[in-house]
């Protein structure tokens, strides 16, 4: 019983990488491409190692895989934003069909710098990033 | 029944390694290399979980951190790499 569950869990994480990686080929520039890799490809991982928490069903190796899971749901999302911040600011070609870019009239390339658009209203001081 | 499930696993990663591969190598920035890159090692690390199901070790967990570990400083790495001044828009 037990081994239709993983081979399940199993089964839907293996498809959860296979649509990432096809999204990573097919979709046009870097924001949708890490749109659909990080993701899926987040998902595919954690669903492969609830298979293996259930496979085993041993505490210790259950521990060692929610741990691994919580790892991913925390690392994920912070190496997806700092690629696409660098992807951004070394000025990569978004896709002609793009609708909506709030940074572009906001950053400025040349002083690295990125205004909230409240300055004025305030009066205060632009506050200058690092 | 979970043997025919984990071959057919293996089949799919494979497949997506050859994906992820493919964005490797034509990638046009730098940025999207490092995605294909972050990618290849969440597909290794389904790799080694499915590994340590089919030979019974539990011990390649630890090895699936470690290489999740290194994935996310590499990209970090990366990152910092490309703000400071690394390749420019090639």
């Amino acid at each position: 019983m037990s081994e239709i569950f993983v081979s399940i869990l199993l089964l839907a994480g293996a498809s959860f990488m296979v649509l990432a990686a096809i999204g990573i080929v097919r979709l046009p520039d870097l924001p949708t491409r890490m749109h659909a890799s990080t993701k899926a490809g987040a998902m595919g991982a954690i669903l492969t190692m609830a298979g293996v928490a259930l496979h085993f069903s041993d505490s210790a190796v259950a521990a060692r895989a929610i741990a691994f899971i919580v790892f991913i749901l925390l690392t994920a999302p912070i190496a997806a934003h700092v690629i696409g911040r660098a992807g951004y600011f070394t000025g990569i070609t978004l896709w002609s069909g793009t609708t909506k870019d709030e940074l572009r009239e906001r950053y400025d390339p040349d002083s690295h710098k990125l205004s909230s658009g409240l300055e004025n209203k305030t009066g205060r001081a632009v506050s200058s990033r690092d | 029944m979970l043997g025919i499930a984990i071959n057919i696993v293996y089949l799919m990663l494979s497949l997506a390694l050859l994906f992820a591969f493919i964005r490797l190598t034509r990638g046009p920035s730098l940025a999207d290399r490092v995605v294909a890159l972050e990618l290849i090692a969440s597909v290794v690390v389904g790799y080694v979980g499915v590994h340590a199901i089919d030979t019974g070790v539990s011990s390649f967990l630890d090895v699936a951190i470690v290489i999740s570990l290194t994935a996310f400083l590499a990209a970090i790495g990366f990152a910092r790499f490309l703000e400071r001044g690394g390749v420019k828009d090639e």
